[in-house]
């Protein structure tokens, strides 16, 4: 086994054509559960911990994205410019594990991951985020709903590395709920973003831990956009709210599994997209 | 490029200690307890869930048992057993020994890192910063009331050092 530590994103674009087999590690919080529990073995490790050019963010000229480096660990993510931008994402960082694992776990290593409980994965997918992704002799950008492709399977192919994450600057409310066992360091039993396009009279909602993957709820967002002009109207009537919910749960495909069942994952989607849509209503 | 395959140093508390003779892709937590002689950082969970492997790395905690060491070469490293050089308590661990804040012993080296941590960074935490930052820090025996007696000591007596 050898253990790679490139320095630079070039080093590392260069080791993973050498050896595009050769497992990436970014945080560890995943792969090295797998590595102490026997359930994987890598015999070529490319470790991106020193790569600093994907450490960083940048926010676009005219304002209109961020693109965020896939190794900028989450507490960069809590507080600050990027929390201010994206108060979404930074409700999702500051729920993923302890601040031992949100200084360690990144943006990258959840969709290198792709578990469908990915803490910022659903904040990706209703901000409609584009995956940056680079070879030793191109780059390509996919969006993120193609990328996630099933349970700890996206569409990366081997010898590219997931350098960042281009997300829209949106005008409007967004909020992320989750519920857990308990407050501090713990799994999503289910997730909820919901994220609301002033300009665009639109809401997204995006669902994790219910599906193989994160759940886009086009359907619910389709029916909200039929029933209610937001480029009009700043808030959403009560009795839409229940329905909301309901039409949520139903675009929910969650399993029962060892962390929850699929009857209370319904009801919790349920709960935390009412929920996030009242909030934006009070806003 | 830094190429690990048998033998790489890491810096643990100030010195570079070898590693030969070992896997690549071993936790560091594995590495410090069984190659580098350093029990202080306890193995429980291995997931990360637990907090009682916390070490400094570059100024952050983490889990030690959820960093390859063999990434880890060129970082400092400071364990429960470097929070002083000549062997000496510090206020947080002489804070736990007179409020009471170890009972079986196992989580309390990673809740002592945690808390030099936190308030090497911010020496007048609020309760909730306090809370937030042992919530990684899993102990089933003092229902942490003593452990948050433990820190509101060392904050005085740190205070009182200055």
């Amino acid at each position: 086994m050898t253990v790679l530590v490139p320095l630079t994103l070039k080093e590392a674009l260069i080791a993973t054509s050498a050896n595009p087999s050769a497992q990436i590690i970014q945080g560890g919080t995943d792969l090295m559960v797998e590595i102490n529990f026997n359930h994987r073995k890598p015999t070529d490790v490319i470790a991106l911990r020193r790569v600093n050019e994907i450490r960083g963010y940048k926010i676009s000229d005219d304002r209109s994205s961020v693109t965020v480096g896939a190794g900028l660990p989450y507490q960069a993510m809590e507080h600050g410019e990027l929390a201010e931008l994206f108060p979404a994402l930074a409700q999702a960082a500051r729920t993923v594990g302890s601040p031992q694992i949100r200084a360690a776990g990144s943006i990258g290593g959840n969709l290198g991951t792709c578990s469908p409980a990915g803490d910022a994965l659903p904040v990706l997918s209703a901000l409609n985020a584009i995956v940056n992704l680079n070879t030793a002799t191109g780059s390509r950008e996919i969006s993120v709903h193609d990328f996630m492709v099933g349970v700890k399977r996206n569409a990366r192919q081997p010898g590219e590395i997931i350098v960042s994450t281009t997300l829209p600057i949106i005008n409007g409310w967004q909020g992320y709920a989750k519920v857990g066992v308990r407050n501090a360091m713990v799994i999503s039993v289910a997730s909820c973003c919901l994220v609301v396009d002033r300009i665009a009279g639109a809401i997204a909602v995006s669902l994790g831990a219910v599906g193989p993957t994160i759940v886009r709820c086009r359907e619910t967002e389709a029916w909200l956009a039929s029933q209610v002009d937001l480029k009009k109207v700043a808030t959403v009537a009560p009795n839409l709210i229940k329905e909301f919910g309901d039409r949520i749960a139903s675009e929910s495909k969650p399993i029962d599994d060892h962390r929850s069942t699929a009857a209370y994952r319904r009801h919790a989607v349920a709960t935390l997209s009412r929920r996030l849509l009242m909030r934006a209503n009070t806003q | 490029m830094i190429t690990n395959t048998e033998i790489y140093s890491l810096t643990v508390n100030g010195t570079k200690r070898e590693v030969r003779d070992a896997w690549v892709g071993e936790s560091l937590l594995y590495v410090l307890r069984e190659r580098l002689g350093l029990p202080g950082s306890k193995g429980a969970c291995e997931q990360g869930e637990c907090g009682s492997c916390t070490v400094i790395m570059d100024g952050q905690a983490v889990c030690s048992c959820l960093v390859m060491a063999a990434t880890a070469i060129d970082s400092e490293i400071t364990t429960v057993e470097g929070l002083t050089s000549d062997g000496s308590l510090t206020a947080v661990q002489d804070a736990f020994i007179t409020e009471g804040g170890v009972q079986c012993g196992f989580c309390t080296p990673g809740l002592v890192v945690a808390i030099e941590h936190l308030l090497a960074n911010n020496p007048e935490p609020t309760e909730l910063e306090i809370k937030e930052s042992i919530s990684g820090n899993i102990c089933r025996c003092t229902g942490y009331g003593r452990i948050f007696e433990a820190v509101a000591t060392a904050v005085s007596t740190r205070r009182a050092n200055l």
